[in-house]
C-alpha cells in the first residue's frame, strides 16, 4: 500500500514536472523541470524494483545528460523565448491533439495489451541480473548498439574537428 | 524489528552522523588553516581557545551574524536554491557510508552506518553527480563574469572526471563482486602470508588508487584542479556574489565533500575499519572505529598537504590530463583486472 501510494505521488511529480517543462518559458528552468522529470523516473524504477536502472538514470541522465543540458543554455546564455503567433497555433492545436493521443494510448494500454502489468518490486533489479541479461541473453544487441554510440561519437568528432582542418588545408594550398 | 523501533533507531542514527559529519567539516577547515600554516612558517589560528580549536566555532557565528548581500540582478529563485543544493547533495552521500561493523545495543542489532543498502555505491555516484548543479547554476544565477566562468569550468572538469573516476572503481567491483559498501570491506578482511592486510590496494589496484585519488581532487575542486574557484584569476569563481550563510553553504559542502570522498577511498581501497585487533573486548570494539577514522584522517591531511605544495593546474593541462592520460590508464586497469579475475574462476 506504502509502495503504491509513494509510486503514485512520484508519477504525479513526474507529469507535472513535465508540464512546468513545457509551460516555462526560461530555457534554464525548462531544464531542471526534465531534471525533476528524470529524478521521479528514478524513484519509479526503484519502487518497480529495477534498483540499479533507477541509480543508472540519475546518474547518467540527471548526473551527465542535463548538466550538459544546462552547460549549454549556460554557455549560450539564451533568454526568455519569444511566444510568435506560430507557437499559439500550436498551443491551440497541440493541447487538444495531445489529450486526444494520450486518451488513445491509455485507451489501447488497457483494452488490448496483452501483457499483465507488473507489480510493484517486481522487475529484475539486481546488478547481477542485469550483467547476465546484458552480457548474455542479448550480447548481440548490445554490442550493435556500442558500434552505433562508437559511431556517433566519431561523428560529433569529425563535425567538431572540421573547420581546423579546412584552415589548415588552406594554408597548406 | 518493528516499523516503530525502525524509525527511532533510524532518526538516532541520522542525527549521530549528521552531528559528527558536521563537527568533522569545521575541523577539517581548522586543520586547514593550522597545517597550510604551519607550512606556509606561520602559526595560524592560535587566538581562539588553546591552539585555537574554538576557531571553527568563531567562524561559525561570524558567518550567521554577516550581512547576507544579495546583489542586483541575480535570478533570485535559483541564487537562492544552488548554496541549498550543494549542501544537501554533499551530505545525503554520507547515509550509505558504513564506518563499522555490527552493534547491539539493547537487543537492538543495528549496522553501524544509516542504511545498507546493495546499491551503496552507485548511490554515492549519483549523489555526487548531481552536486554539479549547485555550483552550475550558482554561478549562472549570480549574473557575474567570474561566477559564470567559475560555474563553467566546475561543470565541465566535474563531469569529465567523473567518468575516470567511475572506471578507477569498477575494477574494486569486480574483486568484489557486490555494490555494496559492506559487502567490498568485508571482501578484504585477513591477511596474505599472515601479515599483508588484504586490501585492495594491495591486491593489484594500487594503479586504480592512484587513478582515484587524483580524480577525487578534480572532483572535489581542490588544489592543484581548483580552477574553478581560482582566486588569482577568477576572484572566487562560483561561490564570487555570495556572502554570510550562502557561502558558508557552498564551504561546507566542499568540506563534506573531501569527507565522502575520503571515507569512499579507505573503504573500497584501504580496507575499511580492518586493523589489527587486540586488548580487552570494549577495545576491540573500538579499535575497528579508530582505525576508520584513522585512515579517513590520513586522507584529510594528504588533502591539506597537497594543497600547501602543489600549484594549480592550467585549464588544457586539466582537460588533457582528464581525458588523455587518466581515462585511458582507467580503462586499462579495468581490462587487466577483469581478465585477472576471469583467468582466476
Amino acid at each position: 500500500m506504502l509502495h503504491l501510494i509513494i509510486f503514485s505521488v512520484f508519477g504525479l511529480v513526474c507529469v507535472a514536472g513535465a508540464v512546468n517543462l513545457l509551460a516555462q518559458r526560461h530555457p534554464i528552468n525548462s531544464a531542471l523541470s526534465l531534471v525533476v522529470v528524470m529524478g521521479s523516473l528514478a524513484v519509479e524504477y526503484l519502487l518497480l524494483g529495477a534498483e540499479f536502472v533507477a541509480a543508472v538514470q540519475v546518474i547518467v541522465y540527471a548526473g551527465a545528460i542535463m548538466v550538459l543540458f544546462v552547460f549549454v543554455i549556460m554557455l549560450l546564455n539564451a533568454g526568455e523565448e519569444e511566444r510568435t503567433k506560430g507557437s499559439r497555433v500550436a498551443m491551440l492545436f497541440g493541447i487538444p491533439g495531445m489529450l486526444i493521443g494520450s486518451a488513445l494510448i491509455a485507451w489501447v494500454l488497457l483494452e488490448h495489451s496483452g501483457t499483465a502489468s507488473v507489480a510493484a518490486g517486481a522487475l529484475p533489479g539486481p546488478p547481477k541480473v542485469i550483467g547476465w541479461l546484458l552480457f548474455h541473453d542479448f550480447l548481440l544487441p548490445f554490442e550493435i548498439t556500442s558500434i552505433l554510440v562508437l559511431i556517433a561519437i566519431m561523428g560529433a568528432v569529425v563535425l567538431a574537428a572540421r573547420p581546423e582542418s579546412a584552415q589548415q588545408t588552406k594554408k597548406e594550398s | 524489528m518493528s516499523i516503530g523501533t525502525f524509525i527511532l533507531v533510524s532518526v538516532i542514527k541520522i542525527v549521530i552522523a549528521l552531528v559528527l559529519l558536521l563537527t568533522a567539516v569545521a575541523y577539517t577547515v581548522w586543520l586547514e588553516r593550522k597545517v597550510v600554516g604551519h607550512i606556509q612558517n606561520r602559526w595560524g589560528p592560535t587566538r581562539v581557545g588553546p591552539f585555537g580549536l574554538l576557531q571553527p566555532l568563531a567562524d561559525g557565528a561570524k558567518f550567521i551574524f554577516k550581512e547576507d548581500l544579495t546583489p542586483p540582478h541575480v535570478y533570485k529563485p535559483l541564487y537562492i536554491a544552488a548554496p541549498m543544493l550543494a549542501l544537501v547533495f554533499a551530505l545525503t552521500s554520507i547515509s550509505v557510508i558504513p564506518v563499522g561493523n555490527w552493534i547491539t545495543v539493547g537487543g537492538i542489532q543495528t549496522p553501524l552506518q544509516i542504511t545498507d543498502v546493495n546499491i551503496g555505491l552507485l548511490i554515492i555516484l549519483g549523489v555526487t553527480s548531481l552536486g554539479v548543479y549547485g555550483v552550475a547554476l550558482a554561478g549562472w544565477s549570480s549574473n557575474s563574469k567570474y561566477s559564470l566562468l567559475g560555474g563553467l569550468r566546475a561543470s565541465a572538469q566535474m563531469v569529465s572526471y567523473e567518468i575516470a573516476l567511475g572506471l578507477s572503481l569498477i575494477g574494486v567491483l569486480i574483486m568484489a563482486g557486490s555494490f555494496s559498501l559492506r559487502d567490498i570491506v568485508d571482501a578484504q578482511g585477513g591477511h596474505f602470508w599472515g601479515f599483508i592486510p588484504r586490501w585492495n590496494i594491495f591486491q593489484g589496484q594500487i594503479v586504480a588508487f592512484f587513478i582515484y585519488l587524483m580524480a577525487a581532487y578534480a572532483e572535489t575542486n581542490r588544489i592543484p584542479f581548483d580552477l574553478p574557484e581560482a582566486e588569482t584569476e577568477l576572484v572566487a569563481g562560483y561561490h564570487t556574489e555570495y556572502s554570510a550563510m550562502k557561502f558558508a553553504m557552498f564551504f561546507m559542502a566542499e568540506y563534506a565533500n573531501m569527507i565522502t570522498v575520503a571515507c569512499l577511498a579507505s573503504l573500497l581501497f584501504l580496507g575499511g575499519w580492518h586493523g589489527p585487533l587486540f586488548g580487552p573486548p570494549i577495545l576491540q570494539a573500538i579499535l575497528p572505529l579508530f582505525w576508520f577514522g584513522l585512515k579517513v584522517f590520513a586522507f584529510l591531511f594528504l588533502y591539506i598537504w597537497v594543497r600547501g605544495t602543489l600549484p594549480r593546474f592550467r585549464y588544457d593541462q586539466l582537460m588533457a590530463f582528464g581525458w588523455k592520460f587518466l581515462l585511458p590508464l582507467a580503462i586499462a586497469n579495468l581490462i587487466i583486472t577483469a581478465l585477472i579475475v576471469a583467468l582466476k574462476s
